[in-house]
């Protein structure tokens, strides 16, 4: 199955934010080699060249080395690791945020709100 | 091989049916060495016109194709494998002797290749192709066409007719087994399905190209997909 792509938005962008995740996540770990140009485009279900622009895309962000026997590599710098989880979280935050300031919530409303969530997940996790 | 970086350049091609109805009027394009280029555009825009012409079963009334710096004719049928939009093998056939018909005609028919394909796509070598569905009679082409090591693949409508499911398992086959380095030209009407493994696309309507562009552009530039773009335009 080809990945759900939106096509309104460049493609090679959208498989560089999937790729990103991916390494965050540790789907893809530090000092991996990353699957080729090609296999990563049938896979994905698009040109290889849409791939390689994603690739220089993952590159210049510092995620992603290339070597030239080796393919490419998962960076193996932590610094830009922390940095970009740290970035993806704040992203996400602030769209959490927004959002629940849009709907009439004030800080200490949302602070309560979340503690409260976050307990009974980890209380959950317990049980589990 | 030059170091010519388009591996097809049309030039102001023009084609008339008896005289009088302009099919393609003034149409130029190119297609870029490793790039997967759709030709897209509406039933009867002139689109099957247009791949005759390509394939030398057509003759342009003014204007030019050039294919590897060759017009289309002998040269070009040893780098072109094309897909007609229609069946055209013999239906009484087996597969294994559609298959060893199409090894015996091409020279570069790599049979390996052929081999993979058909479990890929699940085509039994025993099956006569009579009884073969739709969907399963396209993907035959299909793997004829594709098993072979060309410089440029043109499918007419490889997708036309047949189920989601085999649209998705045709694409995939197409992007797993072009040649390395080698250009496809897709012609169809069913633009959503296809352009995501669109590097360029090339817009026809009423025998013109509208525009020709890369897919990402198109894209970033009017922040809509290229159907939402095309049925904008043609509406």
């Amino acid at each position: 199955m080809a990945w759900e792509l939106d096509s309104d938005r460049p493609i090679y962008l959208q498989i560089a934010d999937i790729m990103e995740s991916g390494i965050i996540s540790g789907r893809y770990k530090p000092g991996e080699k990353l699957p080729s140009v090609r296999e990563l485009a049938v896979e994905a279900g698009v040109t290889p060249n849409t791939v390689q622009r994603s690739y220089a895309e993952l590159e210049k962000r510092g995620l992603v080395n290339t070597r030239r026997t080796s393919g490419r590599i998962v960076t193996q710098d932590e610094n830009i690791l922390k940095e970009t989880r740290r970035s993806m979280a704040q992203e996400q935050i602030e769209l959490f945020l927004n959002k629940m300031k849009e709907l009439g919530f004030s800080s200490e409303e949302i602070r309560a709100i979340m503690d409260e969530f976050l307990e009974e997940g980890g209380k959950k996790n317990e049980r589990e | 091989m030059n170091g010519n970086e388009n591996i097809l350049t049309a030039e102001h091609l023009v084609k008339s049916y008896r005289g009088s109805h302009r099919a393609v009027d003034d149409c130029s394009f190119v297609i870029p060495r490793g790039h997967i280029v759709g030709l897209l555009g509406p039933n009867g825009c002139g689109k099957t016109t247009t791949i005759k012409m390509i394939n030398g079963l057509l003759r342009p009334d003014e204007g030019e194709i050039l294919i590897d710096g060759e017009k289309p004719g002998i040269a070009t049928h040893a780098m072109v494998s094309y897909m007609p939009d229609r069946t055209f093998l013999d239906l009484d056939m087996k597969i294994s002797s559609a298959i060893a018909f199409y090894a015996d005609v091409f020279g570069d028919f790599n049979c390996g290749k052929a081999k993979e394909m058909r479990s890929e796509l699940g085509l039994e070598e025993d099956a006569k192709l009579k009884e073969l569905s739709k969907g399963m009679l396209e993907k035959l082409q299909l793997l004829l066409v594709m098993s072979r090591d060309a410089q440029l693949y043109v499918l007419d409508e490889p997708i036309g007719g047949v189920d989601p499911a085999a649209r998705e398992s045709i694409l995939h086959s197409i992007l797993n087994n072009s040649a390395e380095n080698a250009a496809i030209l897709i012609s169809t009407h069913l633009i959503a399905e296809v352009e995501n493994i669109l590097d360029d696309v090339i817009l026809m309507h009423s025998g013109h190209v509208v525009l020709q562009e890369p897919a990402e552009q198109l894209r970033a530039e009017k922040g809509k997909s290229v159907n939402s773009y095309f049925k904008e335009v043609f509406a």
